[in-house]
């Protein structure tokens, strides 16, 4: 066996594959020096944020949450120009003022719009977000097979958690900002900029009401740590991005039904959703913090454990996808 | 994953399940009691007792509401029996089965029934006795049930806890109130009508199963309005007011905030009489009432925790006070505002007053000729449904009809104001035309937005007598008693009026002037907070501590991965690429992949892993890229110790079982962002030199989605090849490339070796090594079968001639004087191959 198809002649207007230029280039190969590899310098947080950004779930997912308020707008200036004020016919009973809604204030300006749309979309939307962001980026990489050859690079298995985990908790905080953000302006843009109303009655001076959407917006992201350190655990345990993002989603779902019952009782306040919604408890005269303060604490114990978990298993997983 | 969330579904929904169904087996027993007997006849009372699983335990007597029966009572009978008590339900005489008349709670009938009721408790043997006789006992009941309960307490001493719900402490004040105190004031005709239908209606006849001379005292105040001296002294009976300091039993009260029946007042009377003997009292100012939908497992929910400690444990009763703030709070499920429970700090004495100033003219206003229109506050059993639907529907204000009503209006609140109790303010009331009085005064709640509310619907009929017309009295009104938060920047509105439709108003024209004697009103005020237990940052420092933990843990993990590194060099193998030593991977189902596997590849070679699929060729190159942890044995590269993340894995590249690129990218930016990761200098990455390799000419800037197959195969050998580096492991690179590619590949990777580098590839071809290889490992189930050049596999040994026809070949030989013998033909590596793994197939 002398002769190589390389050499033989070859049909005309087939040129090689390789060119010449690349053996020359071989052949004139010095040895090997130091080839600069440092652990500290592998997948730094740039090169991750490019990887996730030039993603079109990324770009959806923008999309999707710049024209959420858009259609809340929309959808209510179509309601109060076809009439009927939906809002006075909700009165409760019992000869009490007509219970205020957060929907009823919500075309009062910028501050309860912004509210209302919190209030709409902390419950799923944001957690699908949240659950996206953060369960698909082990996953997903693992479902295309680049984990393997992100870890034979070798970034070091921590450190790849740790970037990836960074990146997606800036996409999923940088979600939580935007929605409500944008959501002022088209408020303001639609309804005026009136200061904001208490559903518990009494208004907010502008700089007040913005206060406290800083805190509704503060408290929301941090329970959404919960959602992202479980999709983030799952997206590690599974090859699957959709069940990573779906599981933990489900699960939110699951511990939300759990929270309806109250039978359940005392154990439903170690839920993990079951201060969810206690940023509500902002929007009164003044804010208490109680609540807030355990479905914080709650949703820190819970993260802490399944962050835990996702290191631990990553560190000695066998990469076999 | 999926299984993985099913299962958790189905743990959740059977622990739902048990919670909901946790019920121990509850036995219930019927039986007739003989009462007190009325006009010689006995009287036989319908009782039903519920046994918890385990007995003896206390027992629980449950009276039920004016009109009801026993069977009214069953799910918070058996609720409190799954508790562990025992229940004793019964029908009071006058309703249901049970027989006998209604005396209205009278001491000599329906509590003496009660009475004889824990005696018979007393002779069961499945009930915890105090001494003989004596039953440890607990008495509870809504309404009529509550007003039992007072009284029974108080009458029978063997009563160790009680628990009284909406009832009323002078039900004369309840039916003829009067907020400027004193007499007897404005008769509540609807609710006094709406009692006495519901309890005569289904015998028939004008009295029903009242007792002939309650009837008729009755019959006597509804017809005129005045209540006569009989009725009162009858009233006075049945009432707790009198005898509240014979109390000693722990007691509950709850009362509704929607009563129009039994207002707020009622029960802190009772309050106020029971605690001023230091008899223990808990009061509970709740949602709902006999206007807003009431039922007594409201109580029982209470009451479960309330009596534990005197009747289970014999401790000492908790005393607080709780009250529930209407809107107060946030529904997170609908968004609407929903109400909130208070703790107040310092007991049910610790309300203030906060004196808030209001304006307004002397008015002067008209009672209607048979007193009709009437303003609309509250119906009873509806509260103020009527005038809130009127409200909304756009409909005139019916709580206060022009020129009947007086207003004395605040300025907007400066801060928040929890109204919490009963109000009171001074007025100077004229009567221009008659010697009595007859008004109604409320307190408004005005929003900043203009909306007026009526709390709870209620208002404080007044009712004055012996007047000098045109000369004006001072009166200072108790105001009904409602929770209220008010947000700042509301008014409050202290509203009098002439008209109420719930109430007996005075046929004849009249015409009042009302004015502020002190232009304040008193308003109630409580300081409490939210009730729950436990101290709110135990919980955030608790999760602070398990952040910190989390992130301390991984700097020791960190630290100790990073030392047990440097330990694992070995300086005499710092200039061998790979060397494997008894290499083992074994699942956990026992099955090894890989079987003591050991060999080394040395600088400039090209080596083939050679073996059938399945042989463990790739699981040997995962462990070698660090991918998976061998079960024993080591695998070296350059001296270093290869685990997941070892830095030496980064003078490797590699290609391992198909590519691993990102879709959305084109192939040029996934071989730069490749090489952006690895973190190493970009002028190192070659990368017009791997693109040349790939050889995808333009399609090199198209997504990889559009890629076929080889195209795939080829970027990402040429991402193995970035950096040049000084091992390259290549896992079935001709997998997918047509001939010509493949002869490509075979001279650069030829070139490649010839630099010093070292290249590793597997495969399953065998043509495919003899060709491209210097070296060979031939693996068979995961062992080693050989390993060494393919010269010394194939056995070559020097140039062999091949003859057609060997014997005459031979011939010819022995005729030239050459000895010659004849041997096999030269072996091909395929030929081994087969004859070293086919032994066992």
């Amino acid at each position: 066996m002398t002769e190589h198809p390389a050499n033989a002649p070859r049909p005309l207007g087939h040129p090689a594959p390789t060119r010449r230029g690349v053996h020359d280039k071989l052949n004139q190969l010095a040895e090997v020096h130091d080839n600069g590899f440092r652990p500290e310098r592998t997948l730094r947080l740039r090169v991750e944020f490019v990887r996730q950004l030039r993603r079109r779930r990324t770009q959806l997912t923008v999309i999707v949450l710049l024209a959420l308020p858009v259609i809340i707008a929309l959808a209510f200036q179509v309601s109060s120009s076809t009439g009927s004020s939906g809002a006075a016919r909700e009165g409760s009973s019992g000869g009490s003022r007509s219970a205020p809604a957060l929907v009823t204030l919500a075309t009062t300006g910028a501050t309860n719009f912004t509210l209302f749309t919190e209030f709409a979309s902390a419950g799923f939307l944001l957690v699908v977000i949240v659950a996206l962001f953060c369960g698909d980026t082990v996953a997903s990489e693992a479902s295309w097979s680049s984990l393997r050859y992100l870890l034979a690079i070798p970034v070091p298995r921590a450190r790849l958690l740790r970037q990836k985990l960074t990146v997606a908790l800036s996409l999923s905080f940088g979600a939580n900002l935007l929605l409500p953000a944008w959501a002022y302006l088209i408020g303001g843009a639609f309804f005026g900029w009136a200061p904001g109303q208490s559903p518990l009655g009494g208004t907010f001076t502008t700089g007040v009401g913005l206060q406290r959407l800083l805190v509704v917006v503060c408290y929301v992201s941090a329970q959404s740590l919960l959602v992202a350190a479980l999709a983030f655990l799952l997206s590690v345990l599974t090859d699957a991005p959709l069940g990573a993002v779906g599981g933990a989603t489900m699960l939110v779902v699951v511990s939300n039904i759990l929270d309806s019952i109250t039978a359940l009782d005392p154990y439903r306040q170690f839920l993990p959703t079951h201060f969810q919604y206690s940023w509500l408890d902002a929007l009164g005269q003044s804010i208490v913090w109680d609540d807030m303060m355990r479905g914080t604490g709650l949703v820190l114990v819970y993260s802490a454990v399944f962050f835990a978990l996702a290191w631990w298993r990553f560190q000695k997983k066998d990469i076999l996808s | 994953m999926a299984s993985a969330a099913a299962v958790l579904l189905v743990a959740a929904g059977v622990a739902v399940a048990a919670v909901v169904t946790a019920s121990p087996t509850i036995r219930t027993t019927s039986q007739f009691v003989a009462g007190t007997p009325e006009a010689g006849v006995t009287v036989e009372l319908d009782t039903t007792v519920y046994f918890p699983a385990t007995t003896p335990a206390p027992a629980v007597l449950l009276a039920h509401g004016f009109g009801g029966s026993k069977a009214d009572l069953d799910s918070e009978a058996r609720s409190l029996a799954e508790h562990g008590y025992v229940v004793l339900a019964y029908t009071a005489r006058g309703f249901g089965r049970s027989g006998g008349l209604i005396h209205l709670d009278a001491p000599s009938y329906e509590v003496a029934d009660a009475g004889m009721l824990i005696s018979y408790l007393a002779t069961l043997p499945q009930v915890v006795k105090d001494a003989p006789g004596d039953p440890r006992v607990g008495v509870a009941g809504s309404s009529y049930g509550g007003g039992l309960a007072l009284l029974l307490a108080a009458n029978d001493k063997r009563v160790d806890a009680l628990g009284a719900d909406i009832t009323w402490n002078d039900l004369s004040q309840a039916l003829f109130p009067n907020a400027a105190g004193g007499q007897p004031g404005v008769f509540k005709k609807l609710w006094a009508g709406e009692l006495f239908a519901s309890a005569s209606g289904r015998k028939g006849g004008a009295c029903g199963r009242f007792a002939p001379e309650l009837c008729a005292v009755y019959q006597q105040a509804a017809s005129t309005g005045e209540p006569d001296a009989s009725i009162l002294s009858l009233l006075k009976a049945s009432s707790p007011a009198g005898v509240l300091s014979r109390i000693t039993a722990p007691t509950l009260l709850s009362q509704g905030e929607q009563d129009s029946l039994f207002p707020l007042e009622q029960a802190g009377a009772n309050a106020r009489g029971i605690a001023a003997n230091g008899t223990p009292v808990k009061v509970i100012w709740r949602s709902g009432g006999h206007d807003g939908g009431t039922s007594t497992s409201d109580l029982v929910q209470y009451l479960q925790g309330w009596f534990d400690p005197v009747l289970l444990h014999r401790g000492r009763a908790d005393a607080s006070f709780d009250i529930t703030v209407p809107g107060s709070g946030i529904s997170a499920a609908t968004g609407r505002t929903v109400s909130q429970s208070l703790q107040v700090d310092r007991g049910y004495s610790s309300g203030r007053f906060q004196r808030v100033g209001v304006v307004g003219p002397a008015q002067t206003i008209y009672a209607p000729a048979g007193g009709s229109p009437a303003a609309v506050t509250s119906v009873p059993g509806l509260g103020g449904l009527l005038s809130t639907a009127a409200t909304a529907t756009g409909s005139p204000n019916l709580t206060a009809i022009t020129g009947q009503v007086a207003m004395f209006a605040s300025q907007p609140l400066p801060a928040s104001l929890l109204v919490a109790g009963s109000s009171t303010a001074t007025l100077r009331v004229t009567a221009h035309d008659a010697t009595d009085a007859t008004l109604f005064a409320s307190v408004h709640h005005v929003a900043t937005d203009g909306t007026d509310t009526l709390p709870a619907g209620l208002v404080a009929p007044i009712r004055l007598t012996g007047l000098t017309p045109g000369v004006a009295r001072t009166v200072t009104v108790t105001l009904p008693g409602v929770v209220r938060n008010l947000p700042a920047g509301d008014r409050l509105v202290l509203v009098v009026a002439t008209t109420d439709l719930a109430y007996q108003l005075p046929s004849q024209p009249r015409s009042y002037t009302i004015a502020m004697a002190g232009s304040t009103v008193d308003v109630a005020t409580i300081d409490g907070r939210i009730i729950r237990a436990g101290q709110p940052w135990i919980w955030l420092l608790t999760g602070l501590a398990a952040m910190a933990i989390l992130i301390l843990g991984a700097l020791v993990a960190a630290v100790r991965r990073g030392r047990r590194r440097r330990r694992t060099v070995l300086a005499d193998l710092s200039s061998v690429p790979v060397a494997m030593e008894s290499l083992v991977k074994e699942y956990g189902d026992g099955y090894r992949a890989v079987d003591d596997v050991s060999f080394r590849v040395e600088r400039g070679q090209v080596v083939g892993l050679l073996g059938p699929n399945g042989a463990g060729k790739t699981t040997t190159l995962r462990m070698l890229m660090g991918l998976i942890r061998p079960t024993s044995g080591t695998v070296r590269v350059f001296g270093e110790l290869v685990e997941a993340g070892a830095p030496v894995l980064s003078r490797i590249g590699a290609f391992i079982e198909g590519p691993g690129l990102l879709p959305h990218l084109s192939g040029r930016e996934n071989l730069r962002l490749f090489w952006a990761a690895t973190g190493r200098p970009s002028q190192d990455a070659e990368l017009d030199t791997a693109l040349e390799i790939a050889g995808l000419g333009e399609s090199v800037d198209r997504r990889v989605k559009t890629f076929s197959h080889g195209m795939r195969q080829r970027l990402a050998i040429a991402q193995a090849m970035l950096g040049l580096p000084e091992v390259l492991v290549l896992d079935e690179p001709t997998n997918g490339l047509d001939p010509l590619q493949i002869a490509e590949m075979r001279e650069v990777l030829r070139r490649y070796a010839a630099t010093g580098r070292t290249v590793v590839i597997s495969s399953h071809l065998l043509a495919e090594v003899e060709q491209t290889c210097s070296h060979v490992v031939v693996m068979h189930n995961g062992k080693l079968v050989a390993v060494g050049s393919v010269a010394e596999i194939a056995g070559v040994g020097g140039v062999q001639l091949a003859v057609k026809n060997p014997q005459q070949a031979q011939e010819i030989l022995a005729a030239a004087g050459v000895d010659s013998q004849t041997v096999p033909a030269r072996r091909s590596l395929e030929d081994i191959f087969i004859q070293m793994v086919g032994a066992d197939e």
